[in-house]
């Protein structure tokens, strides 16, 4: 009988283990041989890590990928919670507003990135175009601070929605009362954030926050169809460098990134969390 | 603290459909004297948080005007009337401790330091908070919640009145006694104007001074309790107010006195000739405290058969009828009452109210 609740959880587990954790063993079998096209794999034990960690390539991608993230956070968290703040919150535009916020998330990354490649050609782009008028010269081919920007920028525009919608929800759950006591004590809009909204929104943006760490960690679509990770490796960041070392059938040393990469993910999302789940009191202490 | 006045209030919610709109509130006058105890009682969705909302200045009323010691403040936005607020649900800054609770209406005016400090310890030690002083307000269970949002309303020396909506709703019942305490002590201690709004007959007269009686956006009585009691104002009234509410019959007048359809009551002569002179539709309204019973049989009595007996601990709820006539009666003695038994009832005529067309018509 006691063993009656794994039975329950057997359909899930089953699932799971073809979804996550099968690949994950095999992928980490991988990371302990070297495997090169046709030859027997062998066992080398951690020498992939210690490979992998001395690349300077992949401390590169790393760091590009931690400066990307946290870029595309401090963005679009403030952004989408300022929208959401400014969305209408009753009548027909309510509708309107939530469909125009939608229309970025329902499109598929590849078209994402084909679309946002045409704007950015540097011969037939709107954004060159325009950016020269205002006497800028930009190329996303060949300047890698306008690559790196630019994929950030289609991050933002193909993910602050997600936020917003986010922190529209949240608002919307806020009872009035907590703005009507507000008011009576005398608050301004600053402190009425400050001690009203910002607090009971906090469990929807910590789900914010996580999902698009995330999210943004594995950015593999946009830079591949936009840049191809260049102009040199500026725009490579950790999805793309561990698929062209699996592309380039360095199967092992792919393997070993990829573990590391997801390391650094899990590790990364428990600072958040905890950094997020204490109130800024408790931190102090 | 103010005297508080309504004049000529009319509140109405425009509906969303093009219908007509609703009313919340109608054509309402009332004074609120400076320093009293007051509630407003009503069944729910009457109007009665529509009006705390607009003495606040949370809502701008359709027309009318409110005044604060006769001045109008239609147009004084809600911080600059300096009303303290109570709401149904507690609300408490969650980051914040209970002391800075207390302290943010003051922050917010501009005081600092050692003033502030002072009056919220002031505060404190008047509400019993002592002891939360640094406990974050998360932490707090409602009931204290609530009592430090009483806290934040009370802090500022400015404010010219307290209004509380039903701000025992959400309180345990074994907590609800505490805060009621509390509540009494901050009106005796700083002699507010207070105006207590709740649906709840026991909280309002057990609390209130004087209560005013809101049905449909309407003033239908504004009394002392005991006169809300003895002499309510309408049948409506007269159920509201009382465990069980009034008894309520409809009378028709005959050539030999007055008559109760669907029964073959006589009713005391005292009675019948104060309904002489009436007109229009009466109605006969008692007391189920003072019906008068007797087990055994009165000549000049009605004989009722006990159909229900529900028990209150110290008394008992009967429910009597006679032919179709169904009344209630409280009685104090346990031992006489029976389903099924006879039970002899009189009306006597000094606690009986006579209605003409719904109002009360004074003996």
């Amino acid at each position: 009988m006691r063993q009656r609740p794994w039975l329950f959880l057997l359909p899930t587990l089953a699932l799971m283990s073809i979804s996550a954790f099968i690949p994950l063993m095999a992928v980490i079998n991988y990371s302990l041989h070297t495997i090169f096209a046709g030859s027997t794999p062998e066992f080398v034990g951690l020498q992939n890590y210690a490979d992998v960690m001395g690349d300077a390539q992949f401390r590169g991608a790393l760091l590009r990928q931690l400066t990307f993230s946290l870029l595309a956070l401090l963005i679009e968290i403030p952004l989408g919670v300022g929208i959401a703040l400014c969305m209408p919150r009753k009548g027909s535009a309510v509708g309107l507003s939530l469909v125009l916020l939608g229309i970025p998330l329902l499109i598929p990354y590849n078209v994402v990135g084909i679309v946002w490649r045409l704007f950015t050609q540097s011969d037939i782009g709107v954004i060159p175009r325009f950016l020269a008028v205002l006497g800028y010269d930009y190329n996303v081919s060949l300047d890698a601070t306008d690559a790196f920007m630019t994929i950030l920028l289609v991050d933002v525009w193909h993910w602050t929605p997600l936020v917003v919608l986010l922190a529209y929800a949240g608002l919307q759950a806020i009872p009035q009362t907590f703005y009507q006591a507000a008011e009576v004590d005398g608050a301004s809009a600053w402190k009425t954030f400050r001690y009203v909204t910002l607090p009971k929104l906090r469990s929807v943006l910590t789900l914010g926050l996580l999902i698009r760490f995330m999210d943004s960690f594995k950015v593999y679509s946009e830079p591949l169809l936009l840049t191809g990770g260049g102009p040199g490796n500026a725009t490579t960041f950790m999805s793309l460098f561990v698929a062209r070392k699996a592309e380039a059938y360095e199967l092992g040393y792919a393997g070993a990134s990829s573990i590391i990469y997801l390391y650094v993910v899990i590790v990364m999302s428990y600072i958040l969390f905890q950094f997020i789940n204490r109130s800024p009191e408790e931190r102090r202490a | 603290m103010a005297k508080i006045e309504l004049k000529s209030l009319e509140h109405r919610y425009a509906s969303s459909r093009k219908e007509k709109d609703s009313f919340a509130i109608e054509d309402l006058n009332i004074v609120w004297e400076d320093g009293t105890a007051n509630a407003l009682l009503g069944p729910s969705g009457c109007g009665k948080t529509t009006l705390l909302n607009i003495i606040s200045g949370l809502i701008k009323p359709t027309s009318g005007s409110v005044l604060f010691d006769g001045v109008e403040v239609n147009d004084r936005p809600t911080r600059e009337r300096h009303i303290a607020q109570v709401f149904q649900f507690p609300v408490a800054y969650d980051t914040m401790t209970v002391f800075d609770n207390l302290a943010f209406p003051l922050r917010n005016q501009g005081k600092e330091g050692n003033e502030v400090e002072a009056r919220v310890n002031e505060i404190m030690e008047l509400l019993d908070l002592g002891s939360l002083t640094a406990m974050k307000a998360s932490h707090l269970n409602p009931a204290e919640k609530q009592i430090v949002s009483l806290g934040r309303g009370i802090v500022r020396k400015d404010t010219v009145a307290l209004l509380l909506d039903e701000p025992l709703t959400v309180i345990d019942p074994i907590l609800k006694l505490d805060l009621r305490r509390k509540l009494k002590l901050v009106q005796q201690e700083l002699k507010l104007t207070i105006i207590y709004v709740t649906h709840d007959q026991h909280e309002a007269l057990t609390f209130a001074d004087h209560v005013t009686i809101v049905r449909d956006g309407f003033i239908v009585q504004s009394a002392t309790p005991e006169e809300l009691f003895l002499h309510p104002r309408t049948p409506f009234v007269g159920y509201f107010i009382g465990s069980p509410g009034m008894n309520t019959l409809r009378c028709e007048k005959t050539s030999d006195g007055l008559e109760i359809p669907g029964s073959s009551l006589s009713l005391p002569s005292a009675i019948a000739s104060r309904a002489d002179k009436l007109k229009g539709r009466i109605d006969l309204g008692i007391r189920p405290e003072f019906v008068e019973t007797s087990a055994e049989e009165r000549s000049d009595w009605n004989r009722f058969t006990i159909q229900m007996v529900d028990h209150a601990g110290a008394y008992q709820v009967l429910t009597l009828q006679s032919g179709s006539l169904q009344i209630k009666a409280r009685v104090e003695d346990h031992s006489i009452s029976k389903e099924g038994d006879p039970m002899w009832v009189n009306f006597p005529s000094e606690k009986t109210n006579l209605y003409a067309d719904g109002e009360r018509v004074a003996p």
